[in-house]
């Protein structure tokens, strides 16, 4: 062990009370911001996991054209030149089996399928309600959303089976009074079907569990009179916090607006953003007050111990030891802190996580969602290391510009 | 012999200002002094004189305002405070007043510090020597005691053996006995002047005490600022 270690340790245990202040201020700090990070993320990620399970990773939707402006030459001449002059957005995907099979050809993109959307009112028997009909190819769908896990009554076997089957949203269901096995028209463009309630799913989101009604795409077609063409590609992806960049390629080469889940739920995504900066702002408040205890510990230390950095100096020690002396005391408070901070932080996010908290409508979850990543406890580390470290540079640095002549003398200042 | 290898510390022309603006006052007033090896110098006088204020500069503990210092041939008085510290480290022990053992250590560990820093010794070697010196200073039985449970004079003998530590070819002591009863006085200042012979090293000690001043090899008393 080197000599200003254990000048530190040793002073260190001399002060225990204000030091145990410090640590407990370390420990509170950094087991807080993991906590608060935990929480925050946890629905964050939760947040995305549902909604890249409804509404995938990407969507391939209204085909882009370049407009040309022409411009012909006055006195009769046949002179022309057209010039670029704009885009123009042609609402859905023509031919969504090419589009699928390019999709192919990119690396990222894991499964591809084709939508097909329209408005339409649902009656049953007691209540009319207006929705939207989305049509599927259930076993491309399924490998771009979560539909089959989202099933909370009935099978979705039988909507494979049943040709006139359609999943049905919780809340527009409860809303119908409709259950398995019921029957209900869809009514669109004055064209009315009847179907059975083959299952009813649950994303968690209450706008589309109130507005989706999922049927079989031909019956789509049929109902909403589109034979050909469909209104949007939804794509999953294999790293799915690529998609931004996959959509610009996809753009250029399909010639189909591409976009990606981070540009579609930009205001929910922001709004969770800003609650996790804020948290962890809020909670740097705790890690500043550890700053300043060890500031207020190794201030006290350096007034009480100017003798011994005197004697320490007379010895040989260099200003840059007793700096090092000083420096040391507040690495070993944060690093135990650090450490019993991260276990305090582990074990309350623990805790956390077993709190009922019955949450819907962005999403759908019982208790307390959190979110285990290594970062929290490094970035909640980090902040403290930050803040500490900064606070016991100014004591340790004054320590070290004493002048042993000074003090022998009686009179340091 | 060489003038370097007789006298350990030389001081020239030493000017020291202490104070500021109305203050300032002229402490030191072209002092100029020497010690050669395995001798015991006194510097008497009465309070505010100047005498610890010398000390301190032959000591490197803090810079003149005017004149030389050499320490070993080495001139010092123009040197960085790197260059200061190490010096002391290597030829300089002191010995002050109000004993400054570190009190949260014990005698051993009081003793090893200044060899842990010059890093000659291993630490089995260090260990030896810290319990060999405290030994010889008649604390043989308490190395492992700390500072906070030995006497005045069990301290600064403490104190004593730590500022030979480092076998250093000065040693410097600012009242050594100026804290402690008649019977300890006589005990520390033994102690201090006979390892100092038996080691060769010149010891500058200040002193009101006329009883160890007349002890000493040679005496030298100050007025004002000045040798008289």
């Amino acid at each position: 062990m080197s000599p200003n270690l254990r000048i530190a340790l040793r002073f260190l245990t001399a002060k225990k009370r204000a030091m145990l202040m410090s640590l407990s201020c370390t420990v509170l700090g950094v087991g807080l911001f993991v906590l608060t990070q935990a929480t925050t993320s946890g629905f964050e990620e939760f947040f995305i996991k549902t909604i890249l399970g409804t509404d995938g990773a990407m969507r391939i939707e209204d085909k882009i054209q370049d407009t040309l402006r022409q411009m012909t030459a006055g006195g009769g001449s046949d002179f022309q030149i057209s010039q670029k002059e704009g885009l123009k957005y042609i609402e859905g995907v023509e031919e969504p089996k090419l589009i699928i099979n390019a999709l192919k050809d990119f690396s990222n993109v894991s499964a591809a399928a084709p939508v097909l959307r329209g408005s339409i009112l649902v009656r049953a028997d007691f209540k009319n309600e207006s929705a939207q009909v989305f049509g599927i190819s259930l076993e491309e769908h399924l490998k771009v959303s979560d539909l089959g896990r989202q099933i909370v009554q009935g099978d979705i076997a039988t909507f494979r089976e049943q040709p006139t089957g359609a999943l049905i949203g919780r809340v527009l269901a409860d809303r119908l009074q409709l259950t398995v096995g019921n029957s209900f028209i869809l009514e669109a463009l004055g064209q009315r079907s009847r179907y059975t309630v083959s299952a009813i799913y649950e994303t968690g989101v209450a706008d589309i569990d109130k507005m989706r009604v999922y049927v079989h795409l031909t019956e789509a077609r049929s109902l909403l009179k589109k034979p050909s063409g469909v209104t949007f590609v939804q794509v999953n992806l294999f790293d799915k916090d690529r998609a931004p960049q996959n959509s610009i390629q996809i753009q250029e080469v399909l010639k189909h607006s591409a976009k990606p889940w981070q540009e579609r739920e930009k205001s929910w995504l922001s709004t969770f953003r800003a609650l996790r900066i804020s948290s962890a702002i809020t909670v740097s408040v705790f890690t500043l007050i550890a700053g300043l205890a060890m500031f207020n510990t190794l201030a006290m230390i350096v007034l009480e111990k100017t003798k011994d950095i005197a004697i320490l100096r007379s010895m040989g020690y260099e200003r840059r030891d007793i700096t090092q002396i000083f420096l040391w005391q507040a690495g070993i408070v944060l690093a135990i802190g650090a450490f019993l901070g991260c276990v305090v932080g582990a074990l309350s996010t623990l805790g956390v996580s077993y709190m009922p908290l019955p949450i819907s409508g962005i999403f759908k979850t019982e208790t307390f969602v959190v979110s285990w990543n290594i970062w929290h406890y490094v970035e909640a580390i980090a902040t403290a290391a930050l803040m500490v470290m900064i606070a016991s540079l100014i004591p340790a640095r004054r320590a070290a510009r004493l002048e042993p002549g000074d003090i022998v003398r009686g009179t340091a200042q | 012999m060489a003038d370097s290898e007789k006298f350990a510390l030389r001081c020239d022309n030493l000017h020291r200002y202490l104070g500021t603006g109305d203050a300032r006052v002229h402490v030191l007033k072209g002092v100029s002094f020497e010690a050669r090896r395995g001798q015991v110098y006194a510097i008497v006088g009465p309070s505010g004189c100047g005498k610890s204020t010398l000390l301190y500069l032959l000591g490197l503990l803090d810079q003149p305002d005017g004149g030389e210092i050499e320490i070993n041939g080495h001139k010092m008085s123009n040197t960085d405070d790197l260059a200061r510290t190490a010096a002391r480290g290597e030829h300089i022990g002191f010995v002050f007043q109000f004993h400054f053992l570190m009190l949260e250590f014990t005698a051993l560990e009081n003793v090893m510090m200044p060899m842990r820093k010059l890093g000659r010794l291993t630490l089995p070697e260090m260990t030896d020597r810290a319990h060999s010196l405290l030994a010889s200073v008649g604390l043989g039985e308490k190395t492992h005691r700390l500072g906070t449970q030995l006497s005045g004079g069990e301290q600064q003998r403490v104190a004593v053996a730590r500022a030979l530590a480092n076998q250093p070819s000065i040693i410097l002591a600012d009242e050594p006995t100026g804290n402690l009863d008649v019977k300890n006085s006589a005990l520390v200042f033994d102690l201090l002047t006979r390892l100092a012979k038996e080691n060769g090293q010149a010891v500058v000690l200040v002193t009101h005490n006329p009883e160890i001043a007349q002890r000493c090899d040679l005496t030298r008393p100050m007025r004002d600022g000045l040798f008289v």
